[in-house]
């Protein structure tokens, strides 16, 4: 976009000070597009490994159970947490809900509550179900 | 303007003359999302075991295999509205623009298509030896 720059910008993302609201909301956008490619691709390729055979499914799992698949996969599942926990908000914030201070604040930190719960109980779950 | 109320212009229009489509259609395979991969994940925590005959002995059965079509195909709708909305935001340059939405929806059926082709596959033919 051209601007001259002769003038000045109003200010804008600089002067705020950080809340729990604006970090939800880029989150959002985060995790939607993380979950979009890594998260989408590696569903693909999970389905297109089982589909293809025994030695392609072999393959996906020897990357998926390698250290950075599992930091991959824990950080997707958290993703998709906080995707999901988001979206609920999105959902009561469409329906004109939920835009008191205090309200806003409080159900933007719960998402990450959440989601950090959520994703933590699942991974205990898997651990605790491989030992 | 015309003779009715307001909200009897706007209602299903809005400013772009395209409603609210774009934006409903976000919510609804979001639904989608929410109920399915919910399933998904519910389901492969329940499973013995996330082998290769485990997993495709688990897609074989037709009442998995439709509602993972139907999963594949919410998800890759729903990515396909949001990432749309992402790349309006941040590319400025039209060619670019274009070209970005060009790539997304190549990459959005393209992902469908491949995952509806590779549940039907297990579907129908099971596990290969």
């Amino acid at each position: 976009m051209a601007r001259s720059t002769s003038r000045p910008l109003s200010p804008h993302l600089t002067i705020w000070k950080w809340g729990p609201a604006m970090a939800v909301s880029i989150m959002h956008r985060v995790t939607g597009n993380g979950l979009a490619t890594a998260g989408a691709l590696g569903l693909i390729w999970w389905l297109m490994a089982a589909a293809t055979g025994p030695e392609a499914y072999a393959t996906f799992v020897a990357c998926a159970t390698s250290p950075i698949g599992y930091l991959v996969m824990i950080g997707l599942s958290w993703f998709f947490f906080q995707h999901l926990f988001s979206g609920l908000r999105h959902f009561v914030l469409d329906m004109g809900a939920g835009y008191e201070l205090k309200n806003n604040k409080m159900w933007s930190i719960a998402t990450f509550v959440a989601s950090l719960l959520t994703t933590g109980f699942v991974w205990l779950y898997i651990f605790g179900k491989a030992l | 303007m015309g003779t009715g109320t307001g909200i009897g212009r706007v209602r299903g229009l809005g400013s772009a003359k395209h409603g609210a489509h774009h934006w409903l259609a976000q919510r609804y395979s979001a639904v989608g999302n929410l109920l399915l991969v919910l399933w998904l994940v519910f389901s492969l925590l329940s499973l013995p075991g996330l082998d290769y005959e485990s997993v495709v002995s688990w897609i074989h059965n037709p009442l998995v295999a439709v509602p993972l079509m139907l999963m594949v195909v919410s998800i890759f709708m729903h990515l396909r509205l949001g990432m749309q909305v992402m790349l309006e935001d941040y590319v400025h340059d039209k060619g670019l623009a274009f070209f970005s939405m060009l790539l997304l929806n190549f990459y959005a059926f393209g992902g469908a298509a491949a995952g509806v082709f590779a549940i039907a596959k297990i579907a129908f033919i099971g596990i290969v030896k």
